[in-house]
């Protein structure tokens, strides 16, 4: 079978599996819709969180930021999974027991107040919808560079699809397609690992790969990368570090802090059964997570080495001198793999010194002996320039793997993206019918009405965000960071308080929220432009220079907001009336296990 | 919850558990992983130097380790003073 039909057929095997199962767990009750009827078991959870976590952003990007980023790479891996220890010490079982469906009904029972409810469903939307964004680009992306379709057409086939399970099956549909999409991107994700790895270092699992020697020499990978990388400009592999260590620390917790406010996330450990499941799943959850993200590294070294042992045949000869002219690849004689992915623009060669030979490097670099080397062999700069999603994209065809393995990475990246569209979906619309239905306009509904609401809510939501995966904002690239951001900074905060603090009241939580997420976004602000409209940047105000604030990127700046906003709530609370006896009483409730019943819609 | 004392022993265990953890969670990741990388990175283990295995690699594996050893711990803390579910 050719490459293309194979594609089809895998891709369209998946998709039979997700349709056959929205049929099977259609939700007939408010409780389906929202939590999957509560009843969901730890191991299952866990993976459904997995899929729902890991996105189009980890499957097909990560591996390639790590790979430019080295070392410095490690924040996103550290970021993205400790957030999960916090999730599991300090919010998921107090919320569980708590018993409601959504993040913003706790918010509104804690803090007794209608307007915190409608500040966390603010904050909710917009971490939600930014985060959807890049998700919706994602599906068109796989679609349209696998299957061969349009990207707007790949994103209509995304939108029936997901509208099929997660109208008609809500959380029901939605947890039992994750556990299948799960399986199809971490086995998408590994099948090219493994083989690369074998290939590279002869040991066959990739996290002990990483750390064995290079096959045929007596250096070890990571520091064979490492000369490679210094003879061509770019800082060493294993020390890079982003900006600074001060840097790299606050993205670091923005990341960890924003992992545990995400209210997809939180939303998933609403469908166990038990406060003690809680506390598992989340421990499985990372246990599937930690499949990908300890995988991640060593794809990104190994793709990132035979990029450079590709252009450059010195990389593979022992003391080989990278700049010796017959060690740059002709462009003529370049692997079939590049003239494929050179069609879809990922990869790009432009021949600056005319001697038809590809030479791949820092040109940015500002060690002085090294542009003199530049100088001497003639080179005028470096003449590939390389999407980083290629790293993922393009591995199983660099390390020659069979058709079959190709088309089980376009399956799994479409799997990633739809897995968690759906997560965030399902998050959009329950606080839509949920909370600002239900909750705040129409507090008598029925619950036959409620769930219509939901039903629409859903649809509308996915229409939504399927225009703006069509026509993604300006800004799309830096979205998901940005949607951790506010989750760092609003609603981590709010339901940290809410636990661990009997005192705080709501006039403190208001205020705590609104200025974690105003110092956060006008921090963004400064940088991207005022709602990311170009030419609105005001960095002018601080002296003009970008992270002015010790250096610290808009992306990492969560974790400011966050202190900001416990700060805030505070002082405010010091100055404003005492939390009522009962809410005292009701934290205390929420603080031991017993007592836990299914989670319920009643306010 | 029997009485008010026991409530209060259980929930100082409790965030004490959780000090603990977040601790070693603290000194594994931004400690050795980011702080300290540096200097552990002349320290090798196999092929990777130690700080660098700890950014991304190391970190990991041991917060799956906390969660469970945390659930585990939470699960007789409950037994303890009687709060567990049936």
């Amino acid at each position: 079978m050719g490459l293309q039909a194979m594609t089809y057929f895998v891709v369209g095997l998946t998709f039979a599996i997700y349709i056959g199962i929205a049929v099977w767990a259609r939700a007939g009750s408010t409780s389906e819709f929202y939590s999957a009827g509560g009843n969901v078991g730890p191991v299952v959870n866990g993976m459904a969180i997995g899929a729902d976590w890991m996105s189009a952003a980890s499957f097909i990007s990560m591996a390639g930021l790590i790979a430019n980023m080295g070392y410095g790479g490690g924040l996103f891996l550290m970021g993205w999974t400790g957030g999960y220890v916090l999730l599991a010490m300090l919010l998921a079982p107090y919320l569980r027991k708590f018993g409601k469906f959504t993040v913003p009904s706790f918010v509104s029972a804690r803090y007794y107040s209608k307007g915190a409810s409608l500040v966390a469903v603010l904050c909710l939307l917009a971490a939600s919808l930014t985060y959807i964004i890049g998700q919706m680009t994602g599906v068109g992306v796989a679609f349209s560079r696998f299957l061969g379709v349009s990207n707007a057409m790949g994103i209509y086939i995304g939108m029936g699809i997901v509208f099929m399970y997660a109208v008609f099956g809500g959380m029901k549909g939605i947890t039992y397609t994750q556990v299948a999409q799960y399986c199809v991107l971490i086995l998408a994700y590994t099948v090219p690992a493994i083989f690369i790895s074998m290939q590279l270092t002869g040991n066959p699992l990739p996290q002990l790969g990483l750390g064995s020697g290079f096959v045929g020499t007596d250096m070890s990978l990571l520091g064979k990368l490492d000369t490679v990388v210094t003879d061509l400009g770019f800082g060493k592999y294993t020390t890079q570090v982003p900006g600074s260590l001060l840097n790299m620390f606050v993205y670091t917790v923005s990341l960890m802090i924003g992992t545990a406010g995400l209210p997809h996330v939180i939303m998933r450990f609403f469908t166990v059964a038990t406060v003690k499941d809680a506390r598992y799943s989340a421990g499985y959850a990372l246990i599937f997570i930690a499949l990908l993200y300890t995988t991640a590294p060593a794809v990104a070294a190994m793709a990132r080495l035979n990029l450079h042992a590709t252009v450059n045949k010195a990389v593979m000869q022992d003391g080989g001198d990278v700049f010796a002219a017959e060690n740059s690849i002709v462009y003529e004689t370049r692997p079939d793999w590049m003239k494929r992915w050179e069609v879809t623009g990922l990869l790009k060669f432009k021949d600056l010194n005319g001697d038809g030979r590809i030479q791949y490097y820092n040109a940015k670099s500002k060690d002085a002996d090294f542009l003199a080397k530049v100088e001497a062999a003639g080179w005028k700069g470096s003449e590939l320039s390389v999407n980083r999603d290629i790293m993922v994209l393009a591995n199983p065809e660099i390390a020659l793997l069979p058709n079959w393995v190709i088309a089980l990475v376009a399956a799994g990246g479409l799997a990633a993206a739809l897995s968690t569209a759906a997560g965030l979906l399902l998050a959009i619309s329950s606080a839509i019918s949920h909370d600002l239905f239900k909750g705040i306009w129409f507090p008598n509904m029925s619950e036959q009405k409620e769930l219509m609401t939901g039903k629409i809510a859903m649809a509308c939501s996915i229409v939504v965000a399927g225009y703006l995966g069509l026509n993604p904002p300006g800004f799309a690239a830096g979205t998901v960071a940005i949607a951790f951001g506010l989750a760092a900074s609003s609603i981590f905060p709010c339901l940290m308080m809410g636990i661990f603090s009997k005192t705080m009241n709501k006039q403190g939580a208001i205020a705590g929220m609104l200025s974690g997420l105003g110092i956060t976004m006008f921090y963004v602000f400064a940088h991207k432009g005022i709602f990311f409209i170009k030419g609105t940047e005001f960095l002018g105000l601080f002296g003009g220079k970008s992270s002015f604030f010790f250096g610290i990127s808009p992306n990492a700046f969560g974790a400011i907001g966050a202190i900001v906003n416990f700060a805030v709530a505070f002082a405010v609370k010091n100055m404003t009336p005492p939390v009522p006896e009962e809410i005292a009483q009701m934290v205390e409730d929420v603080r031991i296990p017993r007592g836990s019943s299914a989670v319920d819609g009643a306010h | 919850m029997s009485t008010d004392n026991s409530s209060k022993a259980y929930w100082k265990d409790t965030l004490s558990l959780v000090r603990n953890m977040l601790i070693i969670w603290f000194v594994v990741s931004y400690g050795a992983g980011i702080l300290f990388a540096g200097a552990l990175n002349s320290i090798s283990l196999g092929g990777y130097p130690l700080g660098f295995w700890f950014a991304q690699q190391g970190s990991i594996y041991v917060f799956i380790a906390l969660i469970f050893y945390y659930a585990k711990a939470m699960g007789k803390l409950d037994e303890k003073y009687d709060v567990h579910e049936d």
